[in-house]
């Protein structure tokens, strides 16, 4: 059927919210929504699933305090044992306190940095990707929704003008 | 209005007439004579050799002979022993003067960022700060008690002990009866004459026609959290700190403050949940359970982080006057001094990390009664080896301490949320505190 979108161009973000209320209320699909900074709240008006980079983050700092103390186990303990301070040099667990901040930091480490890969991935970003976003505008003060057209696209375009958008125009999806 | 349930008036009683009956029996238990104290400790390891008393502990350290001769020795159970009843019961009364103070720092904290989540909680911060002047002095009679030699708390206390020890007689500029009352004082006043005028204009406010009285909550506030910092952090050396007077550690202060102001936090959330169950705060919604929780979660992982700071430090370079606290702590009170951590740390982290658990009212209630265990067990190890060396026991006296004091607590807390709505209708930022979703 229709390979066209119709994109409503709103001017703040309360107005968007609302707006997106009553498009999912009257049963049209929103097929994606350009924000110039992350909306709070929009996610749960538009029914999005809730994210699972939480249990991700999670795994991934497990991760990083296995390897931390794995490293830690490595260099202080079997490879090459230091009197330090006069601290047991042959136990692990007898020395853990001092490994503590660097299990700490690691644990920090993986989470965050792949938590980042993660979202760049599952986005499908990567260097030299080109953007987007149908509207330059969107990066700067306005907000893009896009909706299906399906069914009579006049009718849809006058509901979207009602629900406060600024700009309304019929579009190519890409 | 709130009213005071018969049920819960009657438990608070039954609380505080068992707990006068258990700390009651833990003075009566304890050892009058030497004789009585061996007897007791034999008892206890089954007629074995009483091993020697760990040399650490405050009242081993100052008195070299002690160590050397039986006599002495047994006397010193005998005082640690006499020690257990009174320990036992400043421990329970310092915890829940504890709790209601970190609720007043909080308190005083929301009126000084301006909070427009935490209005409707207002009432309740404000009925558990209540707690604070009774509590506090009950504290502060235990001080002027053993000021007077009625016990053996602080030992630097005892003139004979400080003439055969050096390092006490370099304090005594400080760590003297009368200067230690006398800043005991000032602390309370001041906490208590914040706590007197922001309940006051809190109230006026609910009846003004402007905001100024609002205005003026917003300053003492201010005014307060910079005199609480300053005196919450010289009580924790005073009161907790000075049983163990060799020995020192800078950032105590912070320790402990973290340690009520987490246990505050989460007593603002038992009472909340308890409240809301009995009908009473219709406008608190789950996202303020779930912001409350945020605080339970991230203050403990805070508290961790100073203990782990101050045993770490202490523990990599191992300078025997400082180290000797964790020696103790770790010879003699493996169970409750590793427990701790994990009531603390260890639970709240894995069981608060999801953010849907924080909404669940029953999650919440679980993990704040494992919080609030694991910071009596905090002030527990704080104040038990240095007094009672390595003859603790968590019995009758002990339970009965927290019993009285929660009784109390109870009492006065709900009957203080009796006096004045729950809802501070006319504070300016409570349409904002209603409409709290995310």
């Amino acid at each position: 059927m229709s390979n066209k979108v119709i994109q409503a161009i709103y001017a703040d973000d309360d107005v968007l919210l609302a707006a997106v209320k009553k498009v999912r209320a009257a049963h049209h699909h929103i097929e994606e929504i350009y924000t110039p900074f992350p909306v709070h709240g929009l996610d749960k008006a538009m029914g999005l699933a809730p994210t699972r980079i939480a249990i991700a983050s999670f795994i991934y700092g497990c991760i990083g305090l296995c390897v931390a103390v794995a490293m830690m186990n490595y260099i202080m303990i079997e490879d090459w044992p230091q009197n330090i301070g006069g601290k047991p040099s042959f136990s692990f667990l007898d020395n853990m306190p001092a490994f503590v901040p660097i299990m700490f930091e690691l644990t920090v480490f993986f989470a965050a940095h792949l938590m980042v890969i993660t979202f760049y991935l599952r986005s499908k970003l990567w260097p030299f990707k080109e953007a987007e976003n149908p509207d330059v505008r969107t990066t700067d003060d306005h907000f893009l929704m896009e909706v299906s057209a399906s069914g009579n696209i006049e009718a849809l375009s006058a509901f979207l003008q009602e629900t406060g958008a600024v700009e309304v125009k019929v579009s190519e999806k890409h | 209005m709130y009213t005071f349930s018969n049920k819960l008036r009657l438990s608070a009683f039954v609380l505080m007439i068992v707990g006068v009956l258990g700390l009651g029996y833990g003075f009566l238990a304890a050892p009058g004579t030497v004789e009585e104290a061996k007897a007791m400790v034999a008892d206890a390891h089954h007629g074995g050799g009483h091993e020697e008393v760990a040399t650490h502990d405050a009242h081993g350290t100052h008195n070299e002979e002690h160590a050397t001769h039986d006599t002495s020795h047994d006397e010193h159970l005998l005082h640690q022993l006499q020690n257990k009843p009174w320990a036992g019961l400043y421990v329970a009364a310092f915890f829940f003067m504890m709790i209601s103070l970190g609720v007043l720092a909080f308190y005083a904290i929301q009126r000084v960022s301006q909070a427009g989540w935490s209005p409707l909680l207002f009432r309740v911060m404000e009925g558990i700060t209540a707690y604070l002047l009774p509590g506090a002095i009950l504290v502060f009679v235990i001080l002027v008690l053993s000021g007077v030699h009625m016990n053996h708390l602080f030992i630097w206390m005892d003139p004979e002990v400080v003439a055969h020890d050096e390092l006490i007689q370099g304090k005594t500029g400080y760590l003297n009866v009368p200067f230690f009352l006398i800043r005991a004082v000032i602390y309370i006043a001041g906490w208590a004459a914040y706590r007197h005028f922001s309940r006051k204009f809190s109230i006026a406010q609910d009846t003004a026609d402007d905001h100024s009285y609002f205005k003026r909550n917003f300053k003492i506030s201010a005014g307060f959290l910079v005199f609480f910092l300053v005196s919450e952090s010289m009580m924790s050396w005073d009161w907790i700190m000075s049983v163990d007077p060799h020995w020192y550690s800078t950032l105590f202060g912070w320790y402990v403050f973290a340690s009520m102001f987490v246990s505050g936090i989460t007593v603002i959330a038992l009472i909340t949940i308890y409240l809301k169950s009995r009908g009473y705060l219709e406008e608190v919604n789950n996202s303020h359970i779930h912001d409350l929780a945020k605080f339970m979660f991230g203050i403990s992982i805070f508290w961790t982080y100073l203990w782990f700071s101050q045993f770490m430090l202490i523990w990599y370079s191992n300078i025997p006057e400082e180290v000797t606290y964790f020696v103790t702590r770790i010879e003699d009170y493996k169970l409750p001094f590793f427990g701790m951590v994990v009531l603390n740390f260890v639970f709240p982290l894995l069981v608060l990390m999801n953010s849907d658990y924080k909404r669940l009212n029953w999650f919440v209630v679980m993990t704040g009664i494992m919080i609030l265990l694991g910071h009596y067990l905090d002030i527990y190890n704080m104040i038990m080896p240095a007094t009672v060396g390595d003859q603790w026991f968590i019995g009758i006296g002990e339970v009965g301490g927290v019993l009285f004091f929660l009784g109390l607590f109870i009492f006065i807390v709900f009957t203080a949320l009796t006096k004045a709505p729950l809802l501070p209708k006319r504070n300016p930022f409570i349409e904002e505190s209603k409409h709290f979703h995310y």
